[in-house]
């Protein structure tokens, strides 16, 4: 029982980290541009999705608010710098998307403060349900995880079954010749672009209703993020979403197994604190092992 | 960078009055991100001293800076402010990673260090120092009032939780040296995590009569929030830290009745605590809370040293600090042998005021004269 709730949390987990993952590879794998600043739309849905529903009432409108606001703020960073950045090399892309960070940080601690905002769940949302076997689980984590799950789903539908989804594959593989052949590869790219704000938004929102939001909210999950892609392969919808289970499965059930698994083999008191710090390290210790066995990822094409 | 200058008014002050040496004290704390509504209470609990002492405090200068809850950026906090600004005292520290990072090397400089907060059992026990005081507590002293007020309640099985660094590990021991029940569970989370989930399932798991956790700042929040959410009703207790005036309106009404341990409270009974819980909702349009209580004992207690002695003469002021002849608003408060309070613990329980205010108010005294269970380590 203790097992399968730990499962239907690294589940969770690995839904929000897919949301965010999913936007970052797309724009690394079509545009081979790292950015940094994928962080800040994240934090951008939280607020917006803090912002409108307070002043709404309404969770379901602020959701929609964080949608709405992070692939605005994606769309214009795009027009506005990040066009700029296409053909520079990746330490000045680092640089420039840095930039948006700090901006974007500073702007919205002048805006609302240093102090965390906390958003109350809908009744709705907020009681609990009783799984088949007994397990009581939070609704509102459940529905995270079926989110989740659509929300991979419309991609691969996206991407394979619609003419948008051809030409950023296209542009994957070609960026050059899609361009030759007549398609207006700055739309393209916008497009792309707004797409990864708004699920990265929209995953601050999930994940600021359970927790807090807050300025720098964004960066250590942007890590996270970055090590989904890595896992998957750079450009991989398919292993962004193999990845953040992976990696969320490996988080919560490390957290939850080291320490009783450790206990074994020494005193419990030790095994509690350095259970807890392999804990931490579990997520890396996987990158590394991944990338050993395969140097460009679990679906990684390009060297 | 924010200074709060009285300077000019003590330049003025000073042809008619003789006035001892000014002092210069550098407060480092965090204001910003997740822990920073206890940086805001520390220094606005210190600055409400000084502003409410008047022209006794006119030759004493703060310089307050942010340190963002992170050891590198404390680090380089300290150096800046003994090395150019030149500052007698530090203080603010509210995290014990950051303290251990700050203390050791501020202390052997020369500078003394009043803790506002964090007081891990090292600074107390093995590496004490002459001029470091601990003015809030020593860091075990809150749990250890908690599992001594767990047995009292005759809670069978506890289920213990604390984050992984210096203060979680002193919180745990603390918990477990007056806890006579099974522990059934000890477990350890990351520090700033924000999602409990997880934890959440192994106490749901547990079959515990009760759960002691020690989670300050957002982490309790999230936490709180996540566990009124999922289901799990055993019952929780913990240190004043996981219901702290500056949580409290953010967890809401799920923190109601749940038993914690502090050394002090809002409704204690004294002239010096009145004093302090109105002017400060005057001045700040809210409640105090424990670290705002603590940052005002500690600027107090430096007012009361500066009074008898001159803070270039070390050694004077370091008697005067040890003599601690202020008004606490703990009521009675002196330090032991190793520069850390003796001082009783309550048992408090989350109420609503007559204005639907989440506060606390006190039930029961956990501990009386209570030091800490470093002392005989400390060779000063």
């Amino acid at each position: 029982m203790l097992l399968f709730e730990q499962l239907l949390n690294g589940l969770q987990y690995g839904m929000t980290l897919f949301l965010m993952a999913a936007g970052l590879t797309l724009v690394f794998g079509v545009m081979g541009l790292i950015n940094l600043a994928h962080g800040s739309l994240y934090m951008i849905g939280a607020f917006a999705c803090a912002v409108v529903t307070k002043a709404t009432g309404n969770f379901w409108l602020g959701a929609a608010g964080s949608l709405a606001a992070a692939a605005m703020a994606g769309a214009l960073i795009e027009m506005l710098v990040i066009r700029r950045l296409y053909s520079r090399d990746h330490l000045d892309q680092v640089l420039a998307t840095f930039a948006l960070i700090l901006i974007f940080s500073e702007g919205a601690r002048w805006l609302f403060g240093s102090f965390p905002l906390y958003l109350t769940l809908p009744p709705s949302l907020a009681g609990t349900v009783t799984l088949p076997g007994g397990l009581v689980y939070p609704v509102f984590r459940l529905g995270v995880i079926g989110l989740g799950i659509a929300i991979a789903a419309g991609l691969f539908w996206l991407m394979h079954n619609t003419r948008l989804g051809i030409r950023i594959r296209a542009g994957e593989a070609d960026r050059e010749m899609i361009g030759a052949l007549g398609v207006d590869i700055s739309i393209l790219y916008t497009l792309v672009f707004a797409l990864g704000a708004a699920l990265a938004g929209l995953a601050g929102a999930l994940v600021g209703a359970v927790q807090s939001v807050q300025v720098g909210m964004g960066e250590p999950v942007l890590i996270l993020a970055f090590v989904v892609v890595v896992i998957g392969g750079i450009g991989s919808i398919g292993g962004a979403l193999l990845s953040a289970l992976l990696v969320g499965m490996t988080d919560s059930l490390g957290r939850a197994l080291l320490p009783s698994l450790l206990a074994q083999v020494m005193p419990q008191a030790s095994a509690n604190t350095l259970g807890a710090s392999l804990a931490a390290m579990s997520v890396y210790i996987l990158m590394a092992a991944v990338l050993v066995w395969r140097p460009t990822g679990l679906f990684g094409a390009r060297a | 960078m924010k200074t709060l200058s009285i300077m000019t008014l003590a330049a003025t002050l000073a042809a008619t009055t003789a006035l001892a040496e000014p002092i210069k004290i550098g407060m480092i704390t965090t204001l910003s991100g997740g822990g920073a509504g206890l940086g805001i209470d520390t220094r606005d609990g210190f600055d409400l001293a000084l502003k409410l002492a008047g022209d006794k405090a006119a030759d004493i200068t703060v310089v307050t800076e942010d340190d963002q809850q992170k050891p590198d950026v404390a680090v380089q906090l300290a150096d800046k402010m003994i090395q150019s600004e030149n500052v007698d005292i530090l203080t603010g520290i509210v995290w014990s990673n950051l303290a251990m990072a700050v203390v050791p090397a501020a202390v052997q400089q020369g500078k003394f260090y009043l803790s506002t907060n964090a007081a891990p059992s090292a600074l107390a026990g093995p590496q004490c120092n002459k001029n470091y005081f601990s003015v809030s507590y020593q860091n075990d002293n809150f749990h250890e009032a908690a599992g001594q007020a767990a047995t009292d309640t005759g809670y069978g099985k506890v289920f213990i939780m604390a984050p992984n660094y210096p203060a979680g590990q002193d919180s745990l021991a603390g918990f477990k040296r007056f806890y006579k029940g099974e522990v059934v569970s000890e477990v350890y989370t990351q520090v700033g995590q924000t999602d409990y989930a997880g934890e959440i399932a192994q106490i749901r798991d547990s079959g515990a009569d009760a759960v002691f956790f020690f989670l300050p700042g957002g982490m309790g929040i999230s936490f709180m929030k996540q566990y009124a959410g999922s289901g799990v009703t055993t019952p929780l207790i913990g240190p004043a830290f996981s219901f702290s005036q500056d949580i409290l309106p953010a967890v809401g009404d799920a923190a109601l009745g749940v038993r914690n341990t502090a050394s002090w409270s809002p409704d204690l009974d004294n002239s010096a605590n009145k004093t302090f819980v109105e002017e400060f909702r005057t001045a700040y349009d809210r409640l105090p809370s424990v670290y705002a209580a603590q940052g005002y004992d500690t600027a107090n207690l430096i007012l009361a040293a500066a009074e008898k002695a001159d803070v270039a003469d070390q050694d004077a002021f370091r008697d005067a600090l040890k003599a601690a002849e202020f008004d606490s608003v703990r009521g009675k408060f002196s330090f032991g042998p190793n520069h850390h309070p003796i001082q009783d613990l309550y048992v408090r329980e989350v109420v609503k005021d007559d204005e639907g205010t989440l506060t606390n108010h006190i039930v029961g005294t956990a501990m009386t004269d209570r030091g800490d269970a470093y002392a005989e380590e400390c060779k000063m």
